[in-house]
């Protein structure tokens, strides 16, 4: 299988082979304390999250506060096919990520008809109430959530999957159907006018976005080996919602930079538990005040260093490091 | 056993009445900001949490008795409400809705967080404003707190009524909701109008969390979240920035909500609500009172 591949999908590759193997030595070599380690581990989570949020969000222009009830879904799927069913981790991890993609397309279908602000709401409200469905369920543990659950996520799953999800995401944009998300978001009306069909690219959006939500979810109860509902209430929508947010609607390399920035912010002031959320919310403020577009409005990273980023090659070699 | 029945639901349906008039209450801030600049204003819940703080200290530190401290509550939250919309609301007016709604979240946390470091996260008992009296009226038990907090939240109701459609500040409230860029050409200071409609919202939400402190008997940083939600559901049921669609709303949830934990289950109470929520905007997106608009190239 050789596929033609863009020279800047080369170099973004070497350079998260390098990144990668950066982290991977001072994690294997203990220079990271374990507290770090955990950090590094929450960012890559968070990176999948806020760019497969922004697709949604950012690229169609439809506003989503329902991420975590999809992380949700993959975490708990991909739990009990675990321990109840005893599949291989990577067959979970695809069963929670596609478990919370075909619930995403359930959803979606019905509430993406609604805009705006009445769209917000809806899917913040789906969002608790797959969450409080879940605190229901005692099969999984209910409100006490489930534990045990076999430790199986490394930096290396982690790191692979993010670089899979980056991909994917960037190809989608750069495509056919990413354009005509684009033009969802620019003008609905006009889009439809051009033999766009605007709710089915929302309901496409949606689902891929829920199914890479799933995928972070199941990666994230087979890393901390638990999975609890008060951890995916709607205040982890709002924090991913934020990343994409600060980051920049629209712009990936934004998502990527607003996931570390506020994931450092937060593990760096961990040792003043009392001021860390105050001086997180008026970073918030302050950040929305002078830069209302984001950090990176939406462009991307690359199109400021790399003119010639634009259209993106195959998907290839990047399980060259999935190993 | 019918009759018992009969009377359970009642029963159940007072405690509805009075709950949610206080879902009433908060929904009125909500529908009136968003009425009028089209913003979720998620910080209101918390507005609302404040207002409980100062009834407490009202009561306890002054010794205040039950309205002056009511008052007060309102007084400060609603100039609390006209600082956060100055501060952190104003400068995005002219900017894409998502910006000023991340905005608006982290007003809601800088609130809670602050209210946190400030009076430590431990609840706090309410005084006693109110006699604890209790009414057994033909097998039903009525609180002397209950008749107190519907009559406040009615007359609170009547007197907005009257503010928003008898006067010229409401007529101006009305025609910049309406269109902000005509009502400023017709004169109309819409700066100030705003600043008015989110001193009249906050100071309701201030009421509100004074008598859920009395009902309750507690207070703790973090109370604003789920009724703010909560009271968020109860203006989108009614039609978001219809003012007595919020009051019909948070009657609405309130009941639906003592009748689901008293008859089903407390634990699917929330998820009702969220799901009378993901109901009506299915079925009817503009809610109860509300009416279609068609989209308009």
């Amino acid at each position: 299988m050789i596929k033609q591949l863009r020279k800047q999908d080369v170099i973004f590759l070497l350079l998260s082979l390098v990144i990668f193997a950066v982290f991977q030595f001072l994690m294997s070599e203990r220079i990271l304390t374990s507290f770090w380690r955990l950090n590094v581990t929450v960012i890559c989570l968070n990176i999948i999250l806020a760019s497969s949020l922004n697709l949604i969000n950012g690229v169609t222009g439809q506003f989503s506060l329902g991420h975590a009830g999809f992380m949700a879904i993959g975490a708990y799927v991909s739990a009990v096919c675990t321990m109840f069913f005893h599949l291989p981790f990577i067959c979970s991890i695809l069963a929670g990520a596609a478990a919370a993609g075909v619930l995403g397309f359930c959803i979606g279908t019905p509430t993406l008809r609604l805009q705006g602000d009445y769209l917000a709401i809806a899917t913040l409200g789906m969002g608790e109430i797959i969450r409080i469905c879940i605190l229901n369920i005692p099969q999984v543990g209910g409100a006490s959530g489930m534990s045990g659950i076999p430790t199986e996520t490394t930096f290396p799953w982690l790191f692979g999957c993010m670089i899979v999800t980056l991909f994917v995401l960037k190809n989608i944009i750069n495509s056919n159907q990413g354009r005509a998300c684009l033009s969802v978001r620019e003008n609905a009306i006009a889009a439809e006018a051009m033999g766009i069909n605007t709710t089915a690219f929302k309901v496409f959006a949606f689902t891929v976005a829920s199914m890479f939500a799933g995928l972070a979810g199941a990666l994230f109860s087979h890393y901390f080996g638990i999975a609890h509902p008060s951890s995916f209430t709607f205040m982890r929508s709002f924090d991913i919602m934020t990343m994409v947010v600060l980051g920049g609607l629209g712009s990936l390399s934004g998502s990527i930079v607003g996931a570390v920035l506020l994931t450092f912010i937060a593990a760096a002031m961990q040792s003043y538990p009392e001021y860390r959320m105050i001086v997180y919310a008026l970073l918030l403020i302050i950040l929305m005040l002078y830069r209302p577009n984001g950090i990176f409005g939406d462009k991307e990273l690359a199109s400021v260093i790399l003119s010639k980023w634009k259209k993106g090659g195959e998907n290839d070699g990047t399980t060259a490091e999935n190993k | 056993m019918g009759d018992n029945l009969f009377l359970q639901f009642v029963q159940q349906l007072i405690n509805g009445i009075s709950l949610g008039s206080i879902y009433a209450l908060i929904a009125l801030g909500y529908t009136m900001v968003y009425g009028i600049m089209k913003l979720i204003n998620f910080a209101h819940g918390d507005v609302y949490m404040v207002g409980a703080y100062v009834g407490f200290f009202a009561a306890t530190t002054a010794n205040l008795p039950f309205f002056p401290s009511i008052i007060l509550a309102m007084l400060a939250t609603g100039l609390g409400g006209v600082i956060i919309e100055r501060l952190a609301y104003k400068p995005l007016r002219h900017h894409p809705k998502i910006a000023i709604l991340t905005t608006a979240i982290g007003v809601s946390l800088f609130l809670e967080y602050t209210t946190m470091l400030l009076l430590t996260p431990q609840p706090r008992t309410f005084p006693p404003l109110l006699p604890n009296a209790i009414y057994h009226i033909g097998g039903l038990i009525i609180s002397f707190q209950q008749i107190v907090i519907l009559a406040v939240s009615v007359i609170l109701m009547i007197l907005l009524t009257y503010v928003v459609n008898h006067t010229k500040m409401g007529k101006a409230m009305r025609a910049v909701s309406y269109d902000p860029d005509a009502a400023q050409l017709m004169g109309i200071n819409v700066d100030k109008t705003i600043s008015f409609t989110f001193f009249v919202g906050s100071s309701l939400a201030g009421a509100a969390g004074v008598l859920v402190g009395i009902y309750y008997n507690s207070i703790e940083p973090l109370m604003g979240i789920m009724p703010g939600m909560k009271a968020f559901i109860a203006a989108v049921l009614g039609g978001i920035g219809i003012i007595p669609g919020a009051m019909a709303g948070g009657l609405i949830l309130g009941v639906v909500e003592a009748l689901i934990s008293g008859f089903i289950s407390s634990t699917f109470r929330d998820a009702a609500a969220f799901a009378i929520l993901i109901i009506i905007l299915l079925i009817k997106p503009t809610g109860l009172f509300g009416k279609n608009e068609h989209e308009k190239v």
